[in-house]
């Protein structure tokens, strides 16, 4: 177990490509499965629908980040929000990236989420090399040895 | 009154993920997870600390069910509950399940022609 979830995928599609699917808030909800009122902008709210099966009544909200373009597309959103009776909007939210590299004609896209431990997002940094990687080893020898 | 939907939505794991961030309590925990009980004495000694701080770390890990207190005597004796743990990771383990299945809807979205 780790303070942050971290995937990495190549994908066989141009830079380009891949960041309109991204950050084209139509294409995002494409395949994302959610239907957005708005184009992302940076500071700005982002509202919509799920449009995921059996989801349907659930409200998607995420505040966009930063859009630095072909690179790096982030916003913030409170994760697992699968609750309609349950007002999300005092709890920590956590911080979504998506980074994209180019490699040869595909893209290497790698997403992490962090910010589980609700520490806002500008000290997150500081409290990471503080920790000093030692969090997620002790944590994964606890987890083991809850497991065994 | 529970209804199953009420089951998806997990305990909030903010606390436990804010209390497990923290180097000294890191270590009080890796101390306690043998499953034996310690007094606050034994823990300040072993972890070369004030008395005081050491019950100011077990608090925060009481109030987040990773410890529990239990009266002997004249002194508390702090024990290790896995059970925030447990569900820490296995919260992690539904948003990292939510994540898969998107990028899989992605992949197909980006490399495919047609609508997913």
């Amino acid at each position: 177990m780790t303070n942050q979830i971290e995937k990495t995928i190549e994908l066989k599609a141009p830079v380009d490509r891949v960041w309109l699917a991204l950050t084209d808030s139509a294409e995002f909800g494409a395949w994302f499965r959610v239907k957005l009122e708005d184009p992302f902008a940076p500071g700005e709210l982002s509202r919509g629908h799920i449009t995921h099966p059996g989801y349907e009544h659930l409200v998607w909200e995420a505040r966009v980040v930063r859009m630095e373009a072909r690179r790096l597309f982030s916003f913030t959103w409170h994760p697992y929000a699968v609750d309609p009776n349950m007002d999300y909007s005092g709890e920590p939210s956590t911080l979504v990236e998506f980074r994209l590299e180019e490699i040869g004609s595909g893209t290497r896209l790698t997403i992490t989420e962090s910010g589980f431990d609700a520490l806002p997002a500008h000290r997150r940094d500081e409290a990471l090399r503080m920790n000093d990687g030692g969090w997620s080893a002790q944590t994964q020898n606890i987890a083991a040895h809850v497991q065994s | 009154m529970s209804s199953p939907e009420r089951q998806v939505r997990p305990a909030d794991p903010a606390p436990i993920f804010a209390a497990l961030g923290d180097r000294t309590r890191l270590s009080l925990l890796t101390r306690l997870s043998d499953g034996r009980a310690r007094s606050i004495s034994t823990l300040s000694a072993d972890a070369r600390m004030t008395r005081q701080a050491v019950t100011k770390h077990l608090r925060v890990l009481e109030s987040a069910g990773l410890v529990s207190s239990i009266r002997v005597g004249r002194e508390s004796r702090f024990a290790y509950r896995p059970e925030p743990v447990i569900e820490a990771r296995s919260y992690l383990d539904r948003v990292s399940a939510q994540w898969d299945d998107a990028l899989g809807r992605l992949r197909t979205f980006v490399e495919g022609p047609g609508p997913i």
